[in-house]
């Protein structure tokens, strides 16, 4: 009995009126908290009663404190009929039950009905008193912190990184329960919201054991979700990063630990870098051949490929190429990370296998975290993917028959064997995701994230992340600190371009690609495009802006049943994600850029069709090679006059040029740097042989489209698929052209408008502050029944190049600006209903700054340069003379060592050809596979480079910051707490001071009078601005004034115009946190300032 | 291939000023879009005419959404449902509150009734104003004047407190609540030429000097009735004209201070009877509705009015007689100031 929870009611206003007669309202509260219930006197005839009530006091479990929330039901007193209800208050107590987040909750909270939505407010003071429990065997996790923030939150500091936490809860869903067809829809809502919010406490609480058992005190990156099952059930699911965090006094320099301002860790990691072991040399000598083998994506693009879909081609090409035959007898062990750490002494290695055992140990070495603290990402894989087709209607389950009577509470029993389904389901994806992972030589999963789509009893079910190495250090107790002694052991990479250093072995690709030597340190092999779920590291170099990349695909499917269905689904997923990866990759070249960040690709599965969206942000790294243009060539000079296609061609170049000017990529200017700092560190190395690297020539992709190439495809396609006819129709000559036009549709955002769908857009960090976050729905209604599969992709890309435009055109007063986390959602709600939700921030940045840095950049350049030249030299000297006769030994040996190395390192045969298992095979099993299964993606990455430029992404954050509070607005005089929201982890120009808990809020709506509510869109809008309102309401109440991490992570609309009928769920939740402005700050903590100006001057040593 | 639903809600809530006025003065969503692609708004963000179309919608939803906030616009600083920084919500209430010039000369003194409603078509066709537009600024004057009518205290303020109106548009909708409570008619033709404002100054006028407010200031109704016993008083003023000594006194009195001082001497003496009598029975018969008949000439400059009336004034203090002082202060000031407003062209 560890608890006592108090409340108190205080007062009402702008109630409805309940009494015809009187045009007044005599209202009554029950407030109910588990099982016990208290009501408030009458406050007769007043729409703003009064009831000042005593305390209510609940004597509760902790555990119930977690699970339950609290529940005021504000009503009618009627003497002669039954109580009117007006509306509900939920309030979740979870805040109040950790000692560093808010102690009260006091404020005014909207009163919400599901049918009639928010009628009046209500004033309302909650406390709780918590007793210690000394019990062990407790089952409450009180204590443990939740931020879904995917970084660690400002004002706290990572000591350690436990790694992954998931569980799952399932029950009946309210809605579909017999007593549904006998009770009010209200009656309904309200059951199902609260059941929601029951097992959301539950599903909480269990995650806190987990990280308690590990050891943490905090879950990072705690994402949550609901599968509305239907018939078969509700599933609550929950994902999240497990944490030890500290909190930072006031005094010390805030940010150094989040994603915004790299520490000095970098820098320090950057003067290791002369001590490189000597292994490039070696693979000059590959640089040529090891562009050869090109990869199953990049399939077509490369001329002299064998049509990417003849089925035994790709096995061959990779196991024929000289280079990789050479490469693959003599090795051993893939598993242990790759190249990177294979020619480290021997301290590191054991420092690797440590992290190697650390990380293996666990079940599933992934993290939600998309942003990390410098120096703890080292190397980044890839993509890695996997989704699986499952049927709902198998795990039917017995013990759910309709015979048990409904009990909100009985849960846990009634389900007792379901969640196991369920676990067994993600329990094999996540198995899977880590294969692909080791595949591609990484221990890690970062950026990890799951989700699911549902139609009828056919779910997919989705995982994604990015393949990573990490930093040791931070898996081990009491290390985190920079500068201890395993310092010298680190990876020697710099930290703007090491993270795109290939962690697997480049004499044995898990897939085939070109590397090349990173364009930056050209110490280590990069590949020539990189992708990946994270955000941007903080320190990473890149040249220009980034931009929004969508790929976008429909696909229709005949309708079916079951199993059948399934196997439909599963057949046509290789195929899309196969479009969607070509289509992000022309896009990518279109705009001259070379990686992809926060890569989100969601698969949404409709009675007829699949729409298919892949999001990202593009962007420059200089570390990688430039991307080579996009050719078009048709081999018949048939139909498509050569006209014709060099007229395409010129468009194709012409939006290249465009691109590149737009978001001002300008890579010559730094590659022509580059060398220079590069002689200066040559010269001084020279002795090392590590020789100023031959540039490697561009590679032009090609997009090759021929007849015989078409029918390739034809024949392999007709063994998954089974719809010949349509696909001859389709796969055509005109339509490659087709694509190549849909190719140039996306519009590039107008004048004065960014766009990224990550935490951080790159090239800009001077934000000011003005900051508008939304949320847009759009439904559109295909008409025509016979559309075609081009047809349909064309009216899925209008739909969401619409919705882009009129967000420019809305937020046009808030120029220059820049749209950040776009979050495009897509759902095909009924058969001919596509539907996209689409939540993200606008933010207003300094326009005149960034023109002075672009303008000032050479300049800058020249000094940093000189700055550089001197301290590498010095470093050198004075540290690492002696690493650097080692070295100069170590070349001497190279032909021997490295043939001797990678047989150290080697992998049999068998697992060779299992990590080949790139997408192109899975695509041939899957035909073969007829039995719904899981459909394996692994994606692979590609890379990038750096130069001096990481200088200006770093340090104009603190000045833009400090120099927008100029324009900080505030607004006096309003009685409501203005209460910001947005779904980056930041509000710009302004210091995070308290993370006051975790909101997490589940709505439901619905009307009978659609018409008179004006319409869908009505409904809608006054939902989508209601829900705001109680987001608002609830974080006020907490004393918070933002809302970061913000997302809307369901909206699922449902309609009958015919019976004028609508409903709506909506699920958001986000992190309610008190910042304040940066000015007051200054003011106050000079030792922060000090820090940050310590922090650019090392800045300047990188 | 329709779009089916369309919704785009900010956090803070965006309004375009423009939209917003468009939607005030009733145009349909169409047509809103129409004017907008002239205005050229088009250009700016390389918009479409659906994303025209898309975001008028959006606005006029969140406009008919604000509405009801509006109609009690204390509700809009704390309701919870839309964030709208406060200078927003002051646009937004002054700008509702705003009224068609032309459109309340037309309803002004009339009772403000379900009667009058029933006409707001012909007035719409009249004034050009549309009749969704005039329909609104109706039951603005329709809410002001219930919500103002029971309270206590000044009106303007009044006025200025439960509707958070600017000082100047309170005072507008003082004049026009005035003048509904007095059904003043405003109609005549003779008065055709005179705008709002001037009636709007004069209701302002009246208010501050001759209502029961002007002595009592926590009295009900205290800025909308006018002061019984002062209307009284005003009668006892018709001695002015009734007394042929003192009405001759008084002529003389302000002749000689007029001579040589303007061009239209003579007509003034000459029609000093005339110009008297029509300014006393305006006192004599004020309860009935105000006939403010201005004293027009066409020579007449304002000056010479100025001149004429302020001599007028001053003269019927040096007569002896004349016992009335107090309330021909009170009674002239107003008058005087009132047909210096009305004496323009």
């Amino acid at each position: 009995m560890p608890g006592k929870l108090k409340a108190k009611i205080v007062a009402g206003r702008h109630l409805p009126v309940m009494d015809r007669a009187s045009d007044l309202t005599d209202a009554f509260v029950e407030v109910k908290f588990g099982n016990t219930t208290f009501k408030t006197d009458v406050c007769p005839k007043s729409l703003n009663p009064q009831w000042n009530s005593e305390w209510f006091k609940f004597e509760v479990d902790d555990e119930d404190l977690q699970d339950e929330p609290l529940q005021i039901t504000v009503l009618d007193h009627d003497t002669y009929s039954a109580n009117d209800a007006i509306g509900k208050v939920y309030i979740d107590i979870d805040p109040l039950l950790y000692s560093e987040a808010a102690s009260v909750i006091s404020g005014w909270f909207p009163i919400y009905d599901t049918i009639h939505g928010i009628r009046g407010e209500i004033n309302v003071i909650v406390k709780v008193e918590l007793f210690n429990d000394l019990n062990r065997f407790r089952q409450s996790s009180c204590g443990v912190k939740f931020f879904c923030t995917t970084c660690i939150p400002q004002c706290y500091r990572a000591t350690l990184v436990h790694g992954f936490v998931e569980e799952l809860v399932v029950n009946e869903d309210p809605e579909y329960q017999w007593i549904d067809r006998i009770r009010t829809p209200r009656a309904s809502n309200e059951a199902r919201q609260r059941l929601i919010s029951l097992m959301s406490g539950e599903l909480q609480r269990k995650i806190g054991l987990k990280v308690l058992e590990m050891g943490g005190n905090a879950v990072v990156g705690y994402l949550q979700c609901f599968d509305l099952e239907g018939e078969s059930g509700l599933v609550v699911r929950a994902i999240g990063t497990a944490c030890t965090l500290d909190k930072l006094s006031s005094g010390s320099a805030p940010n150094t630990n989040t994603h915004m301002h790299p520490n000095t860790a970098p820098a320090s990691n950057a003067c290791n870098s002369p001590s490189k072991d000597g292994k490039e040399p070696v693979f000059v000598e590959d640089l040529p051949s090891s562009s050869g083998p090109p990869t199953p994506f990049r399939a077509l693009p490369t001329s002299s490929s064998p049509p990417p879909f003849s089925p035994s081609k790709p096995c061959s090409r990779q196991s024929s190429s000289s280079d990789t035959d050479l490469s693959l007898t003599p090795k051993t062990g893939m598993g242990s990370g790759g190249s990177a750490g294979k020619e480290a002494g021997p301290l590191r290695t054991l420092l690797r296998q440590q992290t190697q055992t650390a990380l293996e140990q666990r079940e599933f070495p992934f993290f939600t975290l998309t942003s990390f603290p410098p120096g703890f990402l080292l190397h980044v894989g890839g993509v890695v993917s996997a989704r699986s087709v499952k049927l709902l209607d198998r795990i039917h389950n017995p013990a759910l028959g309709n015979t048990r009577s409904y009990k909100l509470l009985d849960w846990n029993s009634v389900t007792a064997d379901e969640p196991e389904t369920r676990d067994a389901w993600w329990e094999e994806i996540r198995q899977e995701i880590k294969s692909h992972a080791r595949a591609l030589g990484c221990h890690a999963v970062v950026g990890y994230s799951e989700s699911t789509s549902i139609c009828e009893e056919v779910c997919i079910l989705s995982a994604s992340g990015t393949a990573a190495i990490l930093n040791p250090r931070y898996m081990r107790e009491g290390c985190l600190d920079i500068g201890c002694t395993d310092h010298r052991f680190e990876e020697p990479s710099p930290p703007n371009c090491g993270f795109c250093h290939i962690p697997y072995d480049e004499l044995n690709m898990p897939f085939p690609a070109q590397l090349t030597y990173c364009y930056h340190c050209r110490r280590q092999k990069v590949p020539d495009v990189l992708f990946t779920t994270i955000d941007l590291p903080s320190e990473a170099a890149v040249a220009g802006k980034g931009c929004l990349i969508q790929a976008r695909l429909c696909r229709l499917k005949k309708k079916a049943q079951g199993e059948a269905n399934a196997t439909a689904i599963s057949n046509l997923l290789p195929f899309m994600e196969y479009e969607l990866h070509t289509q992000l990759m022309n896009k990518l070249k279109l705009r001259s850029m070379n990686a992809l960040f926060g890569l989100h690709i969601q698969i949404s599965v409709g009675e007829n069709m699949l729409l298919g969206l892949a999001s990202a942000t593009g962007v420059y790294l200089t570390a990688l090679p430039a991307p080579g243009g996009i050719q078009i060539a048709g081999k018949t000079p048939g139909d498509l006059s050569s006209e014709h296609i060099s007229s395409i061609q010129k468009r194709i170049n012409d939006t290249i040029a465009v691109n590149k000017e737009l978001y001002q990529i300008n890579p010559p200017k730094l590659f022509a740097l580059d060398p220079e700092v590069f002689c200066g560190i040559n010269m001084e190395l020279a002795e090392e042989g590590v020789g100023s690297p031959i540039p490697e020539p561009r590679h032009r992709s090609r997009l090759f489209r021929s007849h015989s190439e078409s029918s390739d495809e034809l024949s392999e396609l007709d063994l998954s698929h089974g719809k010949k006819d349509a696909f001859v129709l389709e796969i055509d000559d005109t339509d490659a052209v087709e694509d190549i036009h849909s190719l140039l549709i996306d519009a590039p955002p107008p004048t004065g408008f960014y766009s990224c769908n990550t935490e951080n857009m790159p090239g800009i960090s001077n934000w000011t502050s003005g900051v508008q976050m939304f949320t847009s729905v759009r439904v559109l209604r295909l008409s025509n029944a016979n559309l075609t599969n081009q047809g349909l992709n064309k009216i899925f890309t209008d739909l969401c190049e619409n919705l882009l435009k009129s967000f420019y055109f809305k937020l046009r007063s808030m120029i220059p600006c820049c749209l950040c986390h776009l979050n495009f959602t897509v759902a095909v709600p009924e058969e001919e209903l596509i539907q996209v939700t689409v939540t993200a921030v606008a933010m207003t940045y300094d326009k005149e700054q960034t023109q002075e840095k672009t303008a000032e950049k050479p300049v800058n350049k020249g000094s940093l340069e000189a700055e550089e030249q001197l301290q590498f030299p010095l470093e050198l000297c004075a540290d690492s003379s002696s690493s650097n006769i080692q070295t100069a030994s170590k070349i001497s040996g190279v032909g021997e060592s490295t043939n001797m190395s990678p047989r150290a390192a080697s992998v049999d045969y068998g697992s060779f050809a299992d990590r080949c298992s790139t997408w192109l095979e899975l695509l041939r099993l899957k035909a073969h596979t007829i039995r719904r299964g899981s459909v394996k993606t692994s994606r692979r990455t590609q890379s990038l480079a750096h130069s001096v430029s990481s200088l200006e992404r770093c340090s104009p954050l603190q000045e833009g910051r400090s120099r927008s509070l100029r324009s900080s607005r505030s607004f006096g005089g309003s009685s409501v707490t203005v209460v910001k929201m947005t779904p980056l982890s930041f509000l710009p120009g302004t210091r995070i001071i308290k993370y006051l808990g975790i909101i997490n809020m589940f709505f439901i709506r619905e009307t009978t009078s659609l018409r008179e509510e004006g319409g869908v869109s009505g409904f809608l809008h006054s939902f989508i601005a209601e829900v705001f309102a109680m987001v608002r309401a609830h974080v006020a109440a907490l004393g918070g004034n933002a809302v970061v991490s913000y997302s809307m992570k369901e909206c699922v609309f449902m309609e009958n115009p015919n019976k004028n009928q609508a409903q709506c769920l909506i699920n958001v939740s986000g992190d309610a946190v008190i910042c304040i402005s940066e000015t007051d700050q200054e003011s106050s903590a000079s030792t922060a300032n000090t820090g940050q100006t310590g922090g650019s001057e090392t800045d300047g040593a990188t | 291939m329709s779009v089916e639903l369309d919704v785009f809600v900010g956090n803070t809530t965006i309004m375009d000023e423009e939209v917003y006025q468009l939607w005030l003065d009733g145009y349909t969503v169409n047509d809103a879009v129409k004017v907008r692609m002239e205005g050229g708004v088009m250009d700016e963000c390389e918009a479409s005419k659906d994303v025209l179309l898309s975001d008028t919608m959006d606005q006029y939803r969140t406009f008919q959404m604000c509405e009801r906030l509006l109609h009690s616009p204390a509700k809009l600083a704390n309701q919870l449902l839309f964030q709208i920084p406060p200078h927003r919500q002051i646009m937004l209430i002054e700008r509702y509150y705003a009224f068609d010039d032309t459109f309340v000369r037309e309803v002004l003194g009339k009772k403000l009734s379900k009667g009058t409603k029933k006409d707001l078509d012909d007035i719409s066709a009249k004034t050009s104003v549309t009749l969704k537009s005039c329909r609104r600024q109706f039951d603005n004057f329709k809410r002001v004047f219930k919500v103002v009518e029971e309270l206590k205290g000044p009106l303007v303020e009044n006025i200025r407190q439960h509707f958070l109106l600017s000082d100047k548009l309170a005072r507008d909708y003082a004049a026009i609540v005035f003048f509904a409570n007095n059904r003043f008619e405003t109609g005549k033709r003779k008065l055709q030429y005179l705008s709002f404002q001037d009636f709007a100054f004069c209701a302002g006028q009246l208010i501050s000097n001759w209502t029961v407010g002007a002595v009592d200031n926590m009295v009900e109704d205290m800025d909308v009735d006018l002061d019984k016993e002062f209307l009284q008083e005003l009668k006892e003023l018709k001695i002015l004209i009734t007394d042929k000594d003192l009405l001759d006194q008084h002529k003389s009195l302000v002749c000689t201070a007029l001579r040589g001082k303007t061009k239209v001497f003579i007509e003034m003496e000459g029609s000093f009877k005339n110009l008297s009598r029509g300014l006393i029975n305006i006192a004599a018969n004020i309860s009935l509705p105000l006939r403010l008949y201005p004293c027009r000439s066409d020579r007449w400059s304002a000056a010479d009015m100025k001149l004429y009336l302020t001599h007028y004034t001053n003269s019927a203090h040096i007569l002896d007689t004349f016992k009335h002082q107090v309330v021909w202060d009170r009674y002239m000031g107003v008058v005087k100031s009132c047909i210096f407003k009305m004496y323009h062209d």
